[in-house]
């Protein structure tokens, strides 16, 4: 186990440390001391490197990550995992505004709440949060599955593309051309595998399916009246 | 037969045959008219500008003989490795979507041909535009579209777009017929549905925000690119500052006749302002920062020959960009595809229903057919040249200016054709010392 300490090396000592590291390297733990609620902390990360943050953080920390397993021992700001394209990022607390946005693929887990618009323009990240998401959440989601083991707030999934959402708890309000869908059995199979790869004890059969209509696909002026 | 005079039939100006086309059009379609390109309408531009020259109180410079530097380094200000490029011109950011990929393909030819960059768009890097272009911007756009870390690494610069002129405050937009399986593929969306891209940046509000984003940026690609930022005409003086503040290297201005793929023409006529008005309150704000020469500043917007290049270095931008003339060097709106522009119900020179990816010229299109009629490589050549003309240009009028490098050009060496260009630019009106909003007038 290897040992970086913000406070004396700041984000930049942290990053080229990770960033230099090549892909099949011996030294694949790591863990980050007093972050400080910094931003940017590990983001960029390409190798498959278990990397730990006992403390919260700021913006953007694992952004683009790509084959690393980062934990958050703490909270995270704005931007969590942002266009993530593999590996996980896992937040032991809550994670603020746009946590997963745009992000490719990989498992993102917020075990407390995160904030508004989660999942926003996500293109195949999936994303498992223990508590609530704010307003706006995968807004124009494109690919991937957001599952919100709590409630969900206003405009979930608006202008929402082929990203697949299952909420447990209470949703304020859908936004334009997202429905509720029948949930199937793949589906009910890809919410178990997901629960699992979060460690959550909640059942799929607690949860419901939303996604698009598709009815905005194509531009109708029929369908001014939605945007 | 009545023999009173009678007046001739008379047409409106303000309800002019244009309008009427657009309303019957409206009235029948209950749906705004999209089209590509940018501003149509006549605005006060760099033509309203001319050099003075030299005589007795200034001394030119000997044309073909003594020397006329042309070249500009790019993202001096925090950038590990800055770009230098020959030539004051740069191919403005389109996207592999909007374009066939032989039109990139011979945008980055060209564009290294003539020692400049080329720059991606809202669609990710192809390897073909990638491998051909030595110098490449990579675009980092609100929709995020094939974005990823190693493809970020690869660029030369990174291109934050805010804004662009024929849209600014616009999101993107590519409509379904020329989503094809790779430009699906490339999007994670699928095939045949209209593509809207956001307005807004999913992950940063303001400038505050803005600069952490930059500064990740920064940290994925170890601090070696230099950043920019594009802003469309909007509020040149603050948006500039602002872009300064969140620690842009370079900031792109693109005024509204800088053109798009797509979007509504109501859009693209009425809002932002013109390429001639944004320049100098964005140079005055770098230099009340003291900034300027330090965050260099590209223009675009309507730049087509040399003299617009002299004229915006004149006013104290770094670079321009081309966009639109790019594509009519490439060979868009070519008269030799005539019969097919009329049959689209258009004509040479008008055409632009780039969205529809019907392009007769094989350019703005993802029809495989119509694509292979543009030869990347000939097309290239062309780019070129005309960048080298342009270019000739810019250095003929520096030396009869006597400057010996394009950007010691200065506002004292133009004055305005007009009341409105002498006051957008700053400078007198021709025969006068008169430059309105100073002086007390």
């Amino acid at each position: 186990m290897n040992e970086l300490d913000l406070k004396t090396v700041g984000v930049r000592g942290i990053n080229s440390q990770l960033h230099g590291l090549a892909q099949d390297t011996n030294e694949k733990h790591w863990v980050i001391r007093n972050p400080m609620g910094q931003h940017n902390i590990a983001c960029g990360v390409s190798a498959p490197l278990q990397i730990e943050i006992h403390g919260h953080v700021g913006f953007y920390c694992g952004g683009m990550n790509k084959d690393a397993e980062l934990t958050v021992h703490g909270h995270a700001g704005v931007g969590t995992a942002e266009n993530m394209m593999s590996g996980v990022v896992w937040v032991k607390g809550n994670s603020s505004e746009s946590a997963g946005a745009t992000g490719n693929g990989g498992l993102l887990v917020i075990d407390g709440d995160a904030s508004s618009r989660c999942g926003i323009s996500m293109k195949g990240i999936d994303i498992v949060v223990g508590g609530s998401v704010g307003h706006m959440s995968a807004f124009m989601g494109q690919r991937g599955n957001l599952v919100v083991c709590g409630d969900a707030g206003d405009a979930l999934g608006d202008s929402i593309y082929e990203a697949r959402l299952y909420v447990k708890g209470k949703v304020a309000s859908l936004g334009a051309d997202c429905i509720e869908k029948e949930m199937r059995i793949e589906h009910l199979a890809d919410l178990e595998r997901l629960l699992k790869a979060a460690k959550r004890r909640e059942k799929p059969s607690e949860f419901r399916r939303y996604g698009s209509a598709r009815k905005l696909y194509n531009f109708s002026v029929d369908h001014a009246d939605a945007y | 037969m009545d023999k009173t005079p009678r007046t001739l039939p008379r047409k409106s100006a303000t309800f002019d045959d244009y309008t009427l086309s657009e309303i019957r059009r409206a009235a029948s379609t209950g749906i705004y008219d999209i089209r590509g390109a940018g501003a149509k309408r006549r605005l006060p531009h760099f033509d309203d500008l001319l050099f003075l020259g030299a005589s007795i109180s200034r001394y030119p410079l000997e044309g073909y003989r003594e020397k006329c530097g042309t070249n500009v380094v790019l993202g001096t200000r925090f950038a590990k490795t800055p770009i230098e490029l020959k030539i004051p011109i740069t191919i403005a950011g389109m996207s592999f979507g909007s374009l066939s990929a032989q039109a990139k393909e011979a945008l980055g030819r060209g564009a290294t041909i003539a020692g400049t960059s080329t720059t991606t768009g809202d669609g990710g890097m192809t390897p073909e535009e990638r491998g051909q272009s030595k110098t490449l911007v990579y675009q980092y756009l609100p929709s995020r579209y094939g974005m990823n870390p190693d493809d970020l690494r690869k660029a030369d610069a990174i291109e934050v777009v805010v804004g662009q002129g024929a849209k600014p405050g616009g999101g993107g937009m590519l409509l379904g017929q020329k989503i094809s399986d790779r430009v699906a593929a490339m999007r994670c969306l699928p095939k045949g549905i209209d593509q809207r891209s956001a307005c807004r940046h999913p992950d940063w509000t303001g400038p505050d925000d803005l600069e952490i984003k930059i500064n990740e940026l920064r940290e994925i690609t170890n601090w070696e690119k230099p950043i920019y930022i594009k802003i469309g005409g909007a509020r040149p003086y603050y948006d500039v500052a602002l872009a300064v503040k969140a620690g842009a290297d370079v900031v792109v201005l693109d005024g509204m006749q800088g053109g798009t793929a797509a979007t509504q023409e109501v859009f693209i006529e009425h809002v932002g302002q013109p390429t001639l008005a944004c320049i100098r309150p964005a140079v005055r704000a770098l230099q009340e920062l003291g900034m300027h020469r330090k965050v260099q500043l590209i223009v675009s917007g309507g730049i087509r020959n040399g003299a617009d290049v002299a004229k915006a270095l004149a006013l104290g931008v770094d670079a321009v960009s081309i966009g639109t003339a790019a594509l009519v060097a490439l060979g868009d709106n070519d008269p030799r595809w005539e019969s097919e522009y009329e049959a689209l119900g258009t004509t040479a020179g008008a055409y632009d229903d780039w969205h529809e990816g019907r392009d007769p010229a094989g350019i703005t299109t993802q029809d495989p057919e119509l694509a292979k009629r543009l030869d990347p490589v000939l097309a290239g050549r062309r780019l070129s040249n005309y960048l080298k003309v342009m270019t000739l240009e810019a250095q003929t009028i520096a030396r009869a200016n006597g400057k010996s490098h394009v950007h010691n050009l200065e506002p004292e060496d133009l004055c305005a054709l007009t009341v409105e260009a002498a006051a957008m630019a700053q400078v007198p009106l021709a025969g006068t010392d008169w430059i309105p909003g100073r002086g007390g007038y």
